[in-house]
């Protein structure tokens, strides 16, 4: 079915774009990283490709003939030497043929409406079922923050949630908020984007039908580091995601050997910014640590989350994210290994 | 020698023309003059904001690139954009519009002239505010910044806790003052087409150039206002203590949107509707048969302007507006294209059993033809709101209404250059760099904006500074950054053909392109009063009437 709908839009933009061939060399489909919206792995996503592809259609046939007219006028009706100065006969109009091309576009837009605003409904207005997952997105200069307030998880910049079969569907349902400026959620192979706007409550969902790491970001300019604001949503087999879910619930592992990192993070302006679940740290601003090294990434994206980058990204934030809104703390070398041991204890 | 005539010594005068020459253009109130200082105006600007897209472009280039930092970035597109509408596109179009509405209609001046001349300074000033952020946009207490807010400043971004210093302040009264000016303007234009005409010219014998500024100027009078109230309300949210859209304080980001859009949309026809006068004008005189349809064309151009009031919230279609909002707003948007796609039947229709003259003008309107039908096909694409929520916000957003600004707007203004260049100047443009300037603009545009589609649906968003290895954008993004520069090329080689033929080019005579209005019966350039004696049209083409006395054009109307 996804091969099939890759073809189509890929017919379609060739008929639409005849004559630009450059990017039909490009990989079109999702390989690991893909993020077209062609490919989609979603309900939302499918009926919009699905929607998506009969405009295409409709346009590139209407591009044809249009183009064809136009060609065919420019080439026939060229001056030409044997004119010999003499005009040609002055035509001032008609109205059968006036009326012929305002009715005829007006069926097309009646029929393109109509497929449309199926899809519109069906997207928009779907219930919500009982087995849904309610996740609470929450948009940050320039970060994610995602919230299961069913399940008392606080994580950053990585969703999970399970994979949904479409005989058993178990959609997630997002509410999207914003603490700062617009902010737009956008995972191509999973749903259209919707946009976080502080004081407008925003809702989408989706239902992935296959696992795997899908990738996004955000898509509305949100400031200085709007480019680094990634998003990636893992989508899990039921049990995976149980286990990941139990292991969030818990508590931050307590590791006697990382005590002066957690006192240097404790003393440090860290904890008003940070939170460390069963620790004083309890601050809002920043992402939750409590199981930070669950996390492939750190930076909402920016950096994979390896010993080098987290100790970077704590001396220097701007190396990595130059405008993040995390300050250099200036610690010494001796303080800042000791805190960086203290993040990889959290896992 | 009575004692109230003053005796100026002569020499002195003539030692110093240049003065002379410059306070004329400073303090003139001729239409024509206004005209072209708008558009030389608009010509600074363009090179700017150009310079700005190059400097996107190559920090575009390959992924994690570092030419520019983010913070420049922002500043760049934020400036780009707002350089692009507000003092390029508009004034470039109302310096045309000054310079051939009263020619065309038979007048000797616009309505009020002196308004005129206000208008103007008022607009440039507005640029010169805008670029003066670069030096004062961080107030005293620092080196100064361009707002980099985007050019359409979304709440709460513009707020004072997101935006400090000036910056954006320089951007709010930038587009206050230049809106100001641009009201001035529509008023003129009005009240000139309305009062002016001369003897015989009814509306219905109107060129088609001064129906569609009417219909411009009309919208421009609802499109600008709300913008400028917008503009004030954000003056008193970050000096005077409102909360309109102040998100912390219970304000709302979505109601800036919207007063923004419901300027926003309108604006876009505000720009292309008098390009559709310019391919009006052009297309009959170089295919040698008048306008196909010319009511329907009329017609369809109100028609347009009625319904683009009722569009702008498919700018809005990811912000979680109800499913009966989204579908209202995908009709409407829908519907427009059906008046867009008679004036293209129709100028298809005008070319349909003519004698074509392919001069450079016409190349440009072709053209013109070509790219705003697939920037139209496009923008169906959007006006389907669910396709809009994958590509909103995208790079083929950002490809579309380039197709229709760079594809649509500017070509048509190059074939504007070209047709009325010599009426402007007396002088020729030449053919032979008119031909490099078109193929080479032509290649570079292609090369640019068919391309940044693809990114788009590849999910590449816009307005980010630098993006990640290994998602098919690097290649496409270099292809995209090429075509900038070949672009920029070809605006050097119009420069030069400016320059050379103002100087060098062949002597132009009244009526180079055996043309039918009335701005072709007068010398080149036109004299201060542009008509010895006002003259009585008894036809839509009275330049054919008098050539062809055996066969005019009002026997049939």
């Amino acid at each position: 079915m996804k091969s099939s709908l890759e073809c189509g839009w890929q017919i379609a933009l060739l008929l639409f774009w005849s004559a630009s061939p450059l990017w039909a060399a490009e990989p079109g489909g999702s390989t690991g990283q893909g993020t077209s919206i062609f490919s989609p792995a979603s309900t939302p996503a499918k009926s919009i490709a699905d929607v998506s592809v009969f405009v295409l259609v409709i346009t590139g046939i209407i591009f044809l003939v249009v183009f064809a007219l136009l060609l065919y006028s420019v080439v026939r009706f060229r001056g030409r030497a044997t004119d010999g100065g003499r005009e040609p006969a002055q035509v001032y109009g008609s109205m059968q043929i006036e009326l012929a091309w305002t009715i005829i576009p007006i069926l097309i837009v009646v029929v393109l409406f109509l497929a449309t605003a199926r899809v519109i409904h069906a997207v928009q207005d779907a219930p919500e079922p009982a087995g849904a997952l309610d996740v609470i997105a929450i948009g940050h200069q320039y970060w994610w923050e995602f919230r299961y307030p069913k399940l008392g998880i606080v994580t950053a910049n990585e969703l999970h949630i399970p994979v949904s079969d479409p005989d058993h569907p178990t959609p997630t349902f997002l509410q999207l908020l914003s603490v700062d400026t617009d902010h737009s959620f956008w995972v191509p192979e999973l749903a259209g984007k919707t946009d976080l706007i502080p004081n407008h409550p925003n809702r989408m969902w989706m239902d992935p039908q296959r696992t795997g790491v899908f990738m996004g970001q955000c898509a509305q300019y949100c400031g200085t580091q709007h480019a680094k604001m990634l998003l990636r949503v893992s989508v899990e087999r039921a049990d995976d995601f149980g286990a990941w879910v139990h292991a969030q619930q818990k508590p931050a592992v307590e590791d006697a050997g990382a005590i002066a990192g957690r006192q240097v993070f404790e003393h440090n302006a860290c904890m008003n910014c940070h939170a460390v679940g069963g620790t004083p740290a309890d601050g809002r601003f920043g992402p939750d640590l409590t199981h930070l090294m669950s996390r492939a990434t750190i930076a909402a994206g920016a950096a994979e989350n390896t010993h080098d980058n987290l100790r970077l990204w704590i001396q220097n934030p701007s190396a990595i994210k130059p405008g993040s809104l995390m300050p250099a703390m200036q610690l010494s070398d001796a303080d800042l290994d000791a805190v960086v041991s203290y993040m990889e204890t959290l896992h | 020698m009575s004692s109230n005539v003053i005796t100026v010594p002569v020499g002195q005068i003539e030692a110093r023309p240049w003065v002379d020459e410059l306070h004329q253009w400073l303090t003139t109130v001729d239409h024509k003059r206004l005209g072209i200082l708008y558009i030389v105006s608009a010509l600074l600007f363009l090179v700017i904001g150009g310079v700005e897209a190059l400097i996107i472009r190559v920090q575009l280039m390959h992924s994690h690139n570092n030419f520019v930092s983010p913070e420049v970035f922002n500043r760049m597109f934020t400036m780009h954009g707002t350089t692009m509408i507000f003092f390029v596109a508009m004034p470039v179009l109302f310096g045309f519009a000054n310079y051939l509405v009263p020619l065309m209609i038979g007048a000797r001046d616009m309505a009020f002239p002196r308004l005129n001349a206000f208008s103007f300074w008022l607009s440039f000033l507005g640029g010169l505010l805008l670029y003066f952020s670069f030096l004062g946009g961080s107030g005293l207490y620092g080196a100064g910044n361009a707002p980099d807010v985007g050019w359409w400043s979304y709440a709460p971004l513009g707020a004072r806790a997101f935006s400090p210093g000036h910056s954006s302040d320089y951007w709010t009264l930038a587009l206050l003052v230049s809106g100001f000016g641009s009201i001035g303007t529509a008023i003129n234009i009005i009240a000139t087409i309305l009062c002016l005409r001369c003897p015989g010219m009814k509306l219905n014998r109107m060129p088609l150039l001064a129906w569609l500024n009417l219909v411009m100027a009309g919208m421009v009078l609802l499109a600008i206002t709300p913008l400028s109230a917008a503009q004030i309300m954000l003056l008193i949210d970050r000096y005077l203590g409102g909360h309109f859209f102040d998100t912390q304080a219970g304000g709302s980001a979505v109601l800036w949107m919207h007063f923004f859009w419901i300027f926003g949309h309108p604006e876009v026809y505000i720009l292309i509707i008098p390009c559709f006068a310019f391919m009006s004008e052009i297309i009959p005189v170089f295919s040698r048969k008048p306008i196909f349809g010319y009511p329907v064309m009329v017609a369809a151009t109100v028609c347009i302007a009625f319904v683009s009031l009722s569009v702008w919230a498919h700018h809005m279609f990811t912000i979680g507006m109800s499913s009966y909002a989204n579908s209202f707003f995908t009709l409407t948007t829908m519907v427009i294209a059906v008046p867009t796609g008679i004036k293209i039947f129709n100028w298809i229709g005008t070319m349909w059993g003519g004698k074509i003259q392919f001069k450079t003008a016409m190349l440009f309107s072709i053209a013109f033809l070509f790219q705003f039908l697939i920037a139209g096909l496009t923008g169906v694409m959007m006006a389907c709101s669910p396709f809009d929520w994958q590509l909103s916000l995208s790079y083929f957003v950002v490809a579309h209404f380039h197709y229709v600004i760079v594809g649509g707007i500017l070509f048509a203004l190059f074939g504007a250059f070209y047709y009325w260049y010599p009426k402007m100047t007396g002088r020729m443009l030449s053919e032979r760099l008119g031909r490099w300037h078109f193929w080479l603009f032509l290649i570079g545009f292609h090369l640019t904006f068919d391309v940044m589609h693809i990114p788009g649906i590849l999910g590449m968003p816009r307005r980010i500074y630098t993006y990640e290895p290994g998602r098919g954008w690097d290649t496409l993004n270099l292809i995209v950054s090429i075509g900038a520069f070949i672009q920029a090329i070809a605006i050097l080689v119009f420069v030069a053909n400016l320059i050379i033929s103002y100087f060098k080019g062949a002597e132009a005579g009244n009526d180079p392109w055996d043309a039918w209005t009335l701005e072709w019966s007068v010398s080149s350039p036109p004299p201060a009063y542009n008509f010895a004696t006002v003259p009585t049209v008894s036809s839509r083409r009275p330049l054919w009437d008098l050539k062809h006395p055996e066969d005019p054009d009002s026997r049939y109307e």
